[in-house]
């Protein structure tokens, strides 16, 4: 009846030719002629559905393909790079780092709790299905401004939903950003990075090998959910998205948990021939990307895959994106040890196929061929192109903006709270404690200092880990945003202890149909590498996101950088906040007037123009290695990085996590301490204080060494000197010998803290 | 360096229900605090008779659908734990655990939603109430310690009657000192049974057990109740770790 009933409904492939059909899922007529000539005939309705998801820029990367060759992806300690689930990365002792970055940005514009939460849901699979242990989840959101009601809305959901998928299936969120400006205001980014821990010799691939081998699928049953997922996220938000709606998975974390145990517990037994997971395009990509891989076929017998709901046709099971599923391939003779793993953790485990040697991927269905497609042709036959690209006119227009021209502002402690209310600078708080940061009891340095820290348990090691990205930067000059993305990600896991080992990126962009969209997207990536190369990070996986784009036009080019650095000894972890009084406060670098796509910018004189703050990768990598080796040499008793606000907001940052943890007899939080600051500068004062040139960094050390760590760091190259003095609890800063600020840390933190509880609930 | 002399070994089992997450956490506690035996006890055992000291973790078991530990409380291995309880074994829940415990009515009331609606991950400070307990002997009463939250459904209640009987049978373990996180009833943050055996808590002592996680607060859970056994079979005193 069922049958009969999607027979009626299901075009036929003559229809789909005559009528077109095929450009409701996003194929093009040159794709669907190629289609035929590879199948030798036309598709039918199930047959051009798959082809539709694997050709996808999601699933194909066919518009960025030529972007991402520009990276560089190898280096000494990869032993993973792109092209798998998530790449690896060696950190010594047999033990290796696994991380990937993904994001689930078009279904959290529309469902964003189940949006969110199923982009936490999918990272953590691509790094379990490698065989690691997940220890840390990051993030980096951006939204519109908090005044919409709407952004609003987004944004608690985001947050409740990475939460609340996270927070169950045990897994700490130990950092990430949140930014929020006009340009996301339709189009919110929901990216998400999973950071795993394996041993060399457990590392697994997606590789369907060894013909006549069973094909298991694990996890819930498949339903109607996240039907064309992939299409979806290939495409612009428009009104009409609204009815996407049930392109959008729904998660259970409570079965992910449980299938990720069982997973791991498959693995450590050593019996996996192949593992994958079902992300994007399900049951599709992942059985013939595992075929592909090995140079194999697959048969699938859909009767035999676990539904939901009756009446399913294998178009929809194919394109379903249900979660929570895998894919793996045994030996026939480890059929019965698999089962029982997944018995004890009562996760259905099915046999649906087996590998063949015919190179094809083959759907039965009620005793029927319901789709024969040679495997190569879905995963490798996609047509690359190479999008026109043209400088937007406002780049040009940019060139000539003297962004020192601003009125002066000389209530410098009046823009300093501005900026600190700034929901982009206040504390994110209001965010993280929605997070279980903890669980794990690895955690040594959680949100909001300038990398999060996960110890190692059994060694002395620990990851140094974050996400970092700025848009406005990269849309004044997209080349120089995508270098300051991944140098500030480097200073972010220096000032923590930590030595930079690799990134993952999320290439966040407009439709590559535009040619100004696309040469945003070519420059971000050639800034990216360059940077990488300079800075000796490659870049071992990632995912590009592009037609982020609603009604009010493209977002900000966003490249959001995942990073891990290595901590040799948890004696070198190193936070942000002053320790004690009678420290000497030093400021590395050098401050130049640049105010371009700074918060101060956007704050004070409410635009985003002129260029970005120029950076030198050779200063900077100079900056890094005198740093690290500061910190190593046990010199260093705290480091931030001068960012968003620059260094006015640096300092306050430094006095308002600074000072003495826990808290007083009478259970009030302790912390807190002041500074007092001397700087004397040729720049105007308000340029001076909030500028955002790159490669600086506060530190703190004690007083009696600060004249020979300032001469250390000259010595090495590094701009270095001694700007004050940690103690009492205010701010002061005087500039020429002229009050500036002099504020007391308990009121700048209130401000700090408070800026965000105020909007959600004011 | 403790020695495995059987008569001052104390055997710790944690109960893994399917969605616990913080099984580990415990397990380590254990290990790295007072260095005793510890085993995973699946939540389809039917015997805790070789066990001295029961652990339940917190976590989502049964992935919280329904009500947070409503569904673990039928769960096989809950008959073996109320008999241990009624033996007096020591018996601690932590998160999910106290909500196990209290939807089993191994202790008493009940929880709610955080009164922030939200869930809240955070060091809070909290007052020793009583130190009678099994598992806060080496605490002074009245002490403020620094222990994580990590909850959305902290919000303990009851009815009067029952806080009062609380409140007379010195079974409030731990109170919120500085703010209340959660709006908890009388601010508590943890409780006891009559007996002393049984404690429920919402904070999480097993993330406290180290300089590098922020606190050492919650060591002295494991010392006690190591201490306690020791006490109650006539063995020395435990080495404060």
């Amino acid at each position: 009846m069922a049958r009969l009933q999607q027979a009626t409904l299901e075009p036929a492939a003559d229809r789909i030719a005559e009528e077109k059909i095929y450009r409701q899922f996003g194929v093009t007529d040159d794709e669907y002629d190629l289609i035929c000539r590879l199948l030798g005939r036309r598709p039918n309705y199930t047959e051009i559905g798959v082809f539709s998801v694997m050709w996808s820029e999601h699933c194909s990367y066919k518009n960025s393909k030529p972007i991402l060759k520009k990276f560089p992806t190898t280096g000494p300690r990869v032993l993973v790079g792109p092209g798998e689930g998530a790449g690896i990365v060696d950190i010594g002792d047999n033990q290796a780092v696994c991380f990937k970055i993904e994001s689930h940005n078009h279904p959290s514009a529309v469902e964003p709790y189940q949006g969110a939460a199923t982009g936490v849901g999918g990272i953590i699979r691509d790094i379990f299905s490698m065989g690691a242990r997940p220890v840390a989840l990051l993030n980096s959101l951006r939204f519109g401004p908090l005044s919409s009601e709407r952004v609003k809305y987004l944004f608690e959901q985001v947050v409740a939903g990475i939460a609340g998928y996270g927070n169950c299936v045990g897994i700490p969120t130990v950092g990430g950003e949140v930014m929020f400006d006009e340009s996301y205001e339709g189009n919110p980014l929901v990216n998400a990075m999973c950071v795993g821990l394996i041993d060399h010799d457990r590392i697994q691939r997606g590789r369907a090998d060894g013909v006549g081998n069973p094909v298991f699928y694990v996890g819930p049953p498949t339903g109607r959910d996240g039907i064309h997922g992939a299409t979806f996220a290939s495409e612009e938000l428009s009104e009409a998205s609204e009815a996407k709606r049930p392109s959008v998975q729904v998660g259970d974390p409570f079965m992910e948990k449980l299938v990720m145990e069982a997973c791991l517990e498959l693995i450590a037994s050593g019996i996996v021939v192949g593992i994958q997971d079902m992300g994007a395009a399900g049951l599709t990509c992942s059985s013939s990307e595992m075929a592909s891989k090995a140079g194999n076929g697959m048969e699938l017998n859909l009767d035999l895959v676990p539904q939901r709901e009756t009446g399913m046709t294998p178009y929809e099971m194919m394109l379903s994106e249900s979660q929570e599923r895998m894919l793996f391939v045994v030996r026939p003779e480890h059929e019965e040890q698999a089962r029982a793993i997944f018995e004890k953790w009562g996760v259905p485990c099915v046999k649906v196929g087996k590998v063949t040697d015919d190179g094809r991927l083959r759907l039965i269905h009620k005793g029927e061929v319901a789709a024969d497609i040679p495997v190569r042709a879905l995963v490798d036959e996609c047509p690359v192109y190479r999008k026109p690209s043209r400088v937007p006119d406002y780049y040009a227009r940019n060139a000539s903006v003297d962004t020192t021209r601003y009125p002066e502002v000389t209530d410098l402690e009046g823009a300093l709270e501005k900026v600190l209310a700034s929901p982009n600078v206040a504390s994110k708080e209001w965010v993280y404690r929605q997070y279980d940061y903890m669980v794990r009891t690895e955690t040594a340095v959680g949100p909001g200092s300038d990398a999060a820290v996960v110890t190692i348990r059994g060694t002395r090691k620990a990851l140094a880990m974050t996400t970092d990205g700025n848009g406005r930067y990269c849309y004044l000059d997209p080349e120089v945003g995508g270098m300051i993305a991944v140098a500030e990600a480097a200073r972010n896991v220096v000032c923590s202890g930590g030595e930079p080992l690799a990134i993952t990126d999320n290439l966040n962009f407009g439709s590559p149909e535009k040619p100004e969209s696309f040469w945003q997207l070519e420059k971000a990536a050639d800034g990216i590498a360059e940077a990488c190369r300079r800075l000796g990070t490659p870049v071992i996986g990632g995912n590009v996101s592009l037609y982020n784009e609603s009604a009010i036009g493209a977002i900000h080019p966003t490249p959001v950088i995942g990073m891990v650095g290595l901590i040799r000894d948890v004696d070198h972890i190193t936070t942000q906040g002053f320790k004690a009084e009678g420290d000497a406060v030093i400021l590395l670098g050098e401050t130049k007037a640049e105010l371009g796509g700074s918060e101060f910018q956007k704050v004070i004189h409410g635009v985003t123009e002129g260029r970005p703050p120029a950076i030198d990768l050779d200063r900077e990598k100079a900056l890094l290695d005198a740093l690290l080796e500061a910190i190593r040499a046990g010199l260093v008793k705290s480091a931030h990085d001068v960012s968003d606000g620059g260094l006015a907001v640096a300092l306050a940052e430094c006095c308002i996590t600074g000072g003495e943890t826990g808290f007083a007899p009478d259970g009030s939080r302790l912390g807190g301490i002041g500074a007092s600051i001397d700087l004397s500068t040729s720049l105007r004062p308000d340029i001076l204080l909030f500028s955002e040139s790159q490669s600086r960094v506060v530190i703190s050390a004690d007083s009696h060494r600060a004249g020979e760590i300032v001469e250390w760091f000259r010595a090495k190259g590094v701009p270095a000197e001694r700007i004050g003095t940690v103690g009492g609890s205010k701010l002061s800063v005087r500039i020429n010998g002229s009050p500036a600020v002099d504020a007391d840390v308990a009121r700048l933190s209130g401000i700090w803290r408070g800026a965000i509880p105020c909007l959600m609930n004011g | 360096m403790e020695t495995m002399d059987p008569r001052t070994t104390m055997k710790f089992a944690v109960i893994v229900f399917p969605g616990s997450n913080c099984d580990v956490d415990c397990y380590k506690a254990v290990e790295d605090v007072i260095g005793q035996p510890v085993e995973y006890v699946r939540h389809t055992a039917r015997d805790l008779s070789g066990y001295d000291c029961i652990l339940l973790p917190g976590g989502f078991s049964y992935g919280d659908y329904l009500r947070c530990g409503a569904i673990a409380r039928f769960a096989p291995v809950m008959d073996a734990l109320v008999k241990a309880a009624a033996e007096g074994k020591y018996i601690l829940g932590i998160c999910n655990g106290f909500q196990i415990l209290l939807e089993a009515g191994l202790l008493p009331g009940a929880m709610l939603r955080n009164r922030s609606l939200k869930f809240r991950c955070d060091f809070a400070a909290l007052r020793v109430e009583t130190t009678r307990t099994a598992f806060t002997g080496d605490y002074r009463k009245g002490e403020i310690l620094s222990i994580p939250i990590a909850h959305g459904e902290g919000n303990y209640y009851c009815d009067e009657a029952t806080l009062a009987d609380l409140r007379a049978n010195d079974q409030i373990v731990f109170r919120y000192a500085g703010e209340n996180p959660n709006g908890s009833l009388d601010r508590i943050a943890g409780i006891c049974n009559r007996a002393g055996n049984v404690v429920g808590m919402m904070p999480h002592p097993e993330r406290a057990t180290s300089r590098l996680l922020g606190s050492e607060d919650g060591r002295r859970m494991f010392t006690s109740v190591l201490n306690a056994w020791r006490v109650k079979h006539g063995t020395a005193a435990a080495s404060n770790a």
